[in-house]
C-alpha cells in the first residue's frame, strides 16, 4: 500500500490530469467492450461468455491491415469489420442453436469458443507478443496539459469511443431500427409475429456487439501488446463494467466503465498489487447494495 | 361447501412409506466396495501414473461433485466454487509451512476457516438470483485469488507457496510416502462422497431440489430458503476445500492457479460432461475431463482446439451429460421392452 503516492497526486494537478485520461482511455476501451455484452444480453439474454474473442481479433485484424496496407483508417474498419462477420456468422451458425437451452449449455459453447479462438490466433499469429506499432500520423509531440502529458492519440481513442456511444444511444432511442431492436429485447415472439425477422435481428444485435468489441480492439492495438490470451482480462473486466452498471443499460456501461477505468489508474498508485482486488471490492459492494446493477431494471 | 369441510371430505393421502435403510447400507457397501478396489489397484497395477491419475481424480473429484450439490441439486449456478478449493490448498499449506502442527489439527482446523469464510460470503451471496449469483461469487473468487497475489509476504505471491509442505507422520500413517497417500486420498474421495450422498438423499437434499423446482412454494411452506441455501453452500465449500487439501499434499505446494476462475470453470465444465442429474455424474466427468486433458496435452499444442470441440459436441450435439445420456438411454430401452 502506497497512501502517501496517492495523496501527493491528489495535491498535483499534473499527476492528476494524466492519471485521469489513462483511467478515461481504459474506461472508454472498457466502455465499447462492455456495452456490446449489454447490449447482446439484453436482447438476445444470454451472456456472451466469448466477447473477449472478439477485442482479440480486432486487435489482430487491425495489427494485419496496418501492416499490409500502411493505412490506419484501413485497419480500424478491418478490425471492426472483421469482427462483426465473424460476430454473425457465430451467432447464426452455433449461438442461435443453445437459445432454448439452459444458462450453463450457452456458457459452455462460449467457454468452448474461448479455447478455440485462442488457439486459432496462436496458429495464425504465433504465441508471442505482438505491437502494431504507433501509426505516423499520431508520432507527435504529446500535449501538456496543466502540466500533464496527454498523448493526441488518447485524444482521438476518447473522441471515437464517446461518438460510438452517442451513435447508439441515439440510434436505439431515435432510429426505426433501433426501435424495433428494443421491441425485439422486450417481446421477441411479439415482434416475429408482425411480420419481422428476428434471426435477423438476433444476428445483426450480435455483429454490432461483435463490431464494438473489435473497434475497441483495434483501438487499443498501438498502446498495447497482442498475445493470444488479451481477451480474458478485457472480458472479465467488461463483466464487471455491465455488472455495476446493470445488465442491458448502456448508460449504466459508460458509467461502470469510467468507474472502473479511474479505479484502476488511481488504485495502482495507492495498492500497485491490489489494483485488480479494488475492481472486485467495489463489484461486491455494488451488488450487495443493489443486487442490479446502478441502472438496472428491477428483476421480475 | 366450505374448504373446512373440503377438508373432512377428502382423503387423507398416505405419503409412501420408502425405509431409507436399506438403501444407506447399499450407498455403505459401494463406497466399502469402491475402496477395496481403489486400495487393492496398486498390487495390480504398480505404476506411478495410475496412482498419480487417481490423486488428482479424487481432488477434482471431490471437488466436482460438491459443485454439483450446489448447480445440479438447489440449481444455485456457482461461478467462483474453486476459491474454497484454493482456500482448502493454501489454509493446509500455510498451517503446515508455518505452525508445525500434526496434519489432523491442520485439516480439522481448514475446516473451520474454510467454515468461517464460507458462511460469510454465502450470507452475501446466496440472496441473490441466477446471473447475480454467478457473478458475485466469480467477484469474491477472484478478490481471494488478487489477495493471494497481493499479499506477498504470507503466500509468496504469484509463485505460490513454494519449499514443500512438511508432512510429518502420525498415527502411522506417512503421507510423504506415495502409497499411503494414495491410499488417504482414496479413502477421503470415498468417505466424502458418501457423505455428500447421505446429504443429497436425506430429507434436506430433498428441500433443496424443491428449493431448486420452485423457490416461491418451498417458502410457502414454511422453508427457510435462504437458510437452506447457505447450509448447503457451506457444506459445499468444506468439500472442497477437502479436495483443495489434497491437491496440496499431491503437489506439496500451492498456487495462485488453484484459487484462479478457471477452476471454477473447469469444475462446471465437468459437471457438465459427465451429467447433473445423476450423483456420479460428476465424478464420471472428472475422469472423463482429466483422461481428455492428458492425452490431449501429450498429442498436441492446440490443445484448446480438441478440448473445445468437444465442448461442442457435448453442448450442441448431446445437450447432455454423458451420464444423463446413458441414464436416459437404458430408460428408453426400458421402456421399449415393456411395452
Amino acid at each position: 500500500m502506497d497512501l502517501d503516492a496517492l495523496a501527493s497526486c491528489f495535491a498535483s494537478p499534473a499527476c492528476l490530469v494524466t492519471q485521469t485520461t489513462s483511467g478515461l482511455i481504459i474506461g472508454m476501451l472498457l466502455f465499447l467492450v462492455a456495452v456490446g455484452l449489454t447490449l447482446i444480453f439484453g436482447v438476445l439474454k444470454v451472456v456472451n461468455f466469448s466477447h473477449g474473442a472478439f477485442y482479440m481479433f480486432g486487435a489482430y485484424f487491425a495489427m494485419t491491415a496496418y501492416q499490409v496496407t500502411g493505412s490506419f483508417a484501413l485497419a480500424m474498419l478491418c478490425g471492426a469489420g472483421g469482427t462483426a462477420i465473424l460476430g454473425l456468422i457465430f451467432e447464426r451458425a452455433f449461438m442461435s442453436r443453445v437459445y432454448g437451452a439452459d444458462v450453463l449449455m450457452q456458457l459452455l459453447v462460449c467457454y468452448a469458443f474461448v479455447l478455440i479462438f485462442d488457439d486459432v490466433v496462436r496458429m495464425i499469429w504465433g504465441p508471442e507478443f505482438k505491437s502494431m506499432g504507433m501509426p505516423a500520423a499520431f508520432q507527435v509531440a504529446p500535449l501538456f496539459i496543466a502540466g500533464g502529458v496527454v498523448p493526441p492519440y488518447y485524444l482521438l481513442l476518447i473522441g471515437v469511443a464517446l461518438a460510438a456511444a452517442v451513435i447508439l444511444g441515439l440510434g436505439l432511442a431515435r432510429t426505426r431500427i433501433g426501435k424495433v431492436i428494443r421491441a425485439a429485447a422486450h417481446n421477441p415472439g411479439m415482434v416475429s409475429a408482425l411480420g419481422i425477422n428476428t434471426g435477423l435481428i438476433y444476428g445483426g444485435v450480435f455483429a454490432l456487439g461483435g463490431m464494438l468489441a473489435g473497434l475497441a480492439g483495434a483501438l487499443a492495438a498501438p498502446v498495447r501488446s497482442l498475445t493470444p490470451g488479451m481477451g480474458f482480462s478485457v472480458l472479465i473486466e467488461s463483466f464487471i463494467v455491465t455488472v455495476i452498471g446493470g445488465m442491458g443499460s448502456i448508460l449504466g456501461a459508460l458509467i461502470g466503465a469510467l468507474l472502473i477505468g479511474l479505479i484502476r489508474s488511481f488504485g495502482s498508485l495507492g495498492f500497485p498489487l491490489f489494483t485488480e482486488g479494488l475492481m472486485y471490492l467495489f463489484m461486491v459492494i455494488v451488488l450487495v447494495s443493489r443486487p442490479t446493477g446502478l441502472f438496472g431494471k428491477e428483476a421480475a | 361447501m366450505t374448504e373446512l369441510q373440503a377438508g373432512e371430505g377428502a382423503q387423507v393421502l398416505e405419503a409412501p412409506r420408502i425405509d431409507a435403510r436399506p438403501q444407506r447400507f447399499r450407498d455403505l457397501f459401494i463406497a466399502l466396495a469402491a475402496f477395496v478396489v481403489l486400495a487393492l489397484l496398486p498390487t495390480i497395477f504398480g505404476s506411478k501414473q495410475l496412482l498419480d491419475f487417481v490423486i488428482r481424480c479424487a481432488a477434482y473429484g471431490l471437488f466436482a461433485t460438491s459443485l454439483n450439490l450446489l448447480v445440479g441439486y438447489t440449481g444455485m449456478i456457482s461461478f467462483g466454487h474453486g476459491m474454497f478449493f484454493g482456500l482448502g490448498a493454501y489454509g493446509f499449506g500455510l498451517m503446515m509451512q508455518k505452525t508445525g502442527v500434526s496434519i489432523p489439527v491442520a485439516f480439522v482446523a481448514t475446516l473451520a476457516i474454510t467454515f468461517i469464510v464460507a458462511a460469510v460470503i454465502g450470507a452475501i451471496c446466496v440472496r441473490l438470483k441466477e446471473i447475480y449469483f454467478a457473478f458475485v461469487t466469480l467477484a469474491f473468487q477472484m478478490l481471494i485469488h488478487s489477495t493471494i497475489l497481493s499479499w506477498q509476504s504470507l503466500t509468496g505471491g504469484d509463485q505460490g507457496l513454494r519449499g514443500g509442505i512438511p508432512r510429518p507422520p502420525f498415527l502411522g500413517i506417512d503421507l510423504s510416502h506415495p502409497l499411503h497417500l494414495y491410499i488417504a486420498s482414496c479413502a477421503l474421495l470415498v468417505i466424502g462422497l458418501l457423505l455428500m450422498r447421505q446429504i443429497a438423499q436425506s430429507p434436506f437434499g430433498y428441500t433443496l431440489r424443491m428449493i431448486r423446482d420452485n423457490p416461491t412454494r418451498a417458502s410457502f411452506i414454511g422453508i427457510n430458503v435462504w437458510r437452506a441455501k447457505l447450509t448447503i453452500f457451506v457444506l459445499a465449500a468444506l468439500f472442497a476445500s477437502v479436495g483443495g487439501m489434497i491437491m496440496a499434499l499431491f503437489v506439496s505446494g500451492a498456487y495462485p492457479e488453484f484459487a484462479y476462475w478457471t477452476i471454477s470453470g473447469e469444475g462446471i465444465f465437468i459437471n457438465m460432461l459427465g451429467g447433473v442429474t445423476t450423483f456420479l455424474g460428476p465424478m464420471v466427468g472428472t475422469v472423463l475431463l482429466l483422461i481428455l486433458n492428458d492425452t490431449v496435452t501429450r498429442l498436441t499444442e492446440y490443445h484448446g482446439i480438441v478440448l473445445g470441440i468437444v465442448i461442442l459436441f457435448f453442448a450442441i450435439g448431446l445437450r447432455k451429460g454423458l451420464m444423463d445420456f446413458v441414464v436416459e438411454w437404458f430408460a428408453q430401452r426400458r421402456e421399449g421392452a415393456n411395452g
